[in-house]
């Protein structure tokens, strides 16, 4: 059954960087994002900065993925003139912002019921083996993390994992090997279906559209 | 079955790609500036006339709720569209932000126009990232071909356009949540009254629509709302809807369809039908997890509309049907729906922050039968307590999906207990 892992793993005070800094490019980036607000509501820019931080990371960090250290959330605090514990709610709050060190490659498995109903529990077995480690836990090399997520928005292309940004859909366990061994040599296999299909079209074919179909010389 | 004169979303499956240059050769931001022109009250008439109803989930019409927004306030008016599409079953609008992004920004400044905002946030679920990415290329381009930004479209109306990423939090999808994760506050929603139209964004009047609702409105305004009023099944159920056909089908898909389409005809046209057959059916949600589920019985004739569904005592949601094959372990089905909903909860409210909890707890204990018959109406129970007693709809989403399991399969639920308690050791047994 599920595992319940509600409270977010926050990396203890020895795995935490003293201190964190924008790079240069970054700090545009982060004048555009306020940029978006209205004058005096950049608290709103908490959420992109959250993210860059956990982006920049993945660039910079040696081994394993992106993850937010507690540092960073200080400078979103100081660069948008906001409490420090308002950034650390937020933080907190959304399951996408990884509070300690993850592994490069973050395989987040979905197990809702229409995964489930299409085999994602075979799926999950398939990384389990594969990577030999269980739900929640990341290799010894910081290469990949295992995790359980939600309904991720992708249910006809059933069963489903996310691999950091991308989707990677219509899964069998095999193919889910597959894609485990070419990430274990760096290279990141073609996001999307896995089994052929157009993105969320009937795989016998359009069942609508016949004629659009028929002008991009998809049938 | 629709026609394909009639379909909206051309481009559902990318067969051309996203970008401006082909979105206007599906006719996409033709005469934009014009249809602005004609003025404000002509679009929510318009709207009204079509009898469009929010494509989110709740079905609220459409012009009827942008009629709500003040006409002087004083305060910049939002627009925010939710594109935090997280619901249990539906991925209709990710086929939106990826493959017709243009159709979205294209209704985005129309509807902006409307309810008089000069600026517009999409919020788009955080996991949806190449999503995101497409749309912010289609905004991109519109800024640089005029389409936004001063004079947007040669409309006179001056109208910005801006993403908002989330970043994994269901409950975002809840409206006033919505603004306040969009203020970079944690996504708790708020309570009502005041309504997002007095006070949303900033405090200022808002209104919030779903991706669908706004990328149809170009096109409903280009071939009228009569167009539209005429499909579907009657007044109230009007136009065409993209349908997620998931779970055990033989060919899973996403598609757009006449609203009232009969479910079985759906299944059959769209998906390849029931896998092992129609008579292989055990059980169909029809419209996005919190929808209670529905007998094969019911499914043989039942229509998806929003009042047919209603009527069964479910309801049309987003229009994501999950389909189960009688190979389906019914309960832990819903069971793993009331853990979706125990790990979602804001934590704001008790009833649901404890509720859910308890719900997922019995479920546990449903789905291997080590409980007792009464316990089965306390965890209908526990539904009632739930429901209505908080801030937001979420209790009542966790709520549903039991009572419809009870409704419809009780049966099943008590041969469980019965069977465990047959097998069982007596100091195994609980209650």
């Amino acid at each position: 059954m599920i595992g319940v892992i509600m409270k977010p793993v926050i990396a203890p005070e020895k795995d935490q960087p003293k201190s964190f800094t924008f790079t240069k490019a970054n700090e545009k980036t982060i004048k555009d994002i306020i940029a978006r607000y209205p004058k005096g509501k950049q608290k709103s820019a908490i959420m992109p900065l959250l993210d860059l931080v956990q982006r920049q990371m993945a660039q910079t960090t040696e081994k394993g993925g992106g993850w937010i250290p507690t540092a960073a959330m200080k400078e979103i605090a100081r660069i948008l003139d906001v409490p420090e514990m308002k950034v650390y709610e937020v933080a907190t709050f959304y399951t996408m912002y990884n509070l300690a060190p993850v592994g490069k490659y973050n395989i987040q498995c979905c197990t809702t019921t229409p995964c489930w109903l299409r085999g994602s529990t075979d799926i999950v077995k398939a990384c389990e083996k594969k990577l030999g480690i269980k739900m929640g836990q990341t290799t010894q090399d910081m290469q990949f993390t295992l995790t359980e997520v939600e309904c991720m928005g992708a249910c006809v292309n059933a069963p489903m994992v996310q691999i950091n940004d991308d989707y990677y859909e219509d899964l069998t366990p095999e193919v889910m090997e597959q894609l485990i061994e070419s990430m274990k040599g760096d290279s990141l296999p073609v996001k999307g279906p896995q089994n052929g299909r157009r993105d969320s079209m009937n795989i016998d074919g359009p069942t609508s559209l016949k004629d659009e179909a028929k002008k991009a010389k998809v049938i | 079955m629709l026609a394909d004169k009639d379909r909206i979303f051309t481009n559902l499956y990318g067969f051309s790609s996203f970008t401006l240059k082909d979105a206007q050769k599906r006719g996409d931001w033709k005469d934009t500036g014009k249809i602005v022109k004609k003025g404000r009250e002509w679009v929510i008439d318009e709207m009204k006339k079509s009898g469009l109803r929010g494509r989110g989930g709740a079905g609220f019409p459409t012009g009827l709720k942008w009629s709500f927004m003040p006409k002087d306030s004083g305060k910049p008016h939002y627009l925010v569209i939710n594109a935090d599409e997280s619901e249990p079953g539906t991925c209709k609008d990710r086929e939106i932000l990826r493959h017709e992004p243009h159709k979205l920004i294209e209704g985005a400044l129309i509807a902006a126009y409307a309810m008089g905002a000069n600026a517009a946030y999409i919020y788009v679920r955080g996991e949806f990232y190449n999503e995101a990415s497409n749309l912010s290329k289609a905004i991109a381009e519109a800024y640089k071909e005029g389409l936004l930004g001063k004079n947007a479209a040669k409309s006179g109306w001056d109208f910005d356009l801006y993403v908002h990423r989330g970043a994994g939090a269901y409950i975002c999808g809840e409206e006033t949540a919505l603004l306040n994760s969009l203020e970079g506050e944690k996504g708790q929603p708020r309570n009502k009254p005041p309504f997002p139209a007095m006070a949303g964004l900033y405090s200022c009047p808002t209104t919030v629509n779903n991706v669908e609702t706004i990328a149809v409105v170009p096109t409903i305004l280009r071939r009228g709302g009569e167009w539209f009023a005429g499909l579907g099944s009657d007044e109230k159920n009007t136009g065409t809807k993209l349908f997620c056909i998931s779970g055990h089908v033989n060919n899973p898909c996403t598609v757009e369809e006449e609203i009232g389409i009969p479910m079985k005809t759906l299944i059959n046209e769209h998906a390849g039908g029931v896998r092992g057959g129609w008579d292989n059916l055990l059980a169909v949600i029809p419209g996005g997890s919190s929808c209670p589920v529905l007998p094969a019985s019911i499914c043989d004739t039942v229509r998806m509309d929003f009042d047919s569904l209603r009527e069964v005592r479910s309801g049309l949601g987003t229009a994501g049907l999950i389909v189960m094959d009688k190979s389906t372990d019914i309960v832990y089905a819903i069971a793993r729906l009331s853990y979706f909903y125990y790990h979602e909860s804001c934590g704001q409210c008790t009833p649901c922050r404890e509720g859910t909890g308890w719900l997922w707890r019995l479920m546990q204990r449903m789905v291997t039968g080590n409980a007792t018959i009464e316990e089965i109406d306390m965890l209908l129970d526990i539904t009632t307590q739930i429901e209505g007693h908080t801030i937001c709809a979420h209790g009542d989403a966790s709520a549903w999906p039991i009572q419809g399991l009870i409704r419809h399969f009780r049966p099943e639920m008590e041969k469980r207990i019965l069977e465990y308690r047959k097998n069982a050791p007596s100091e195994r047994m609980v209650g």
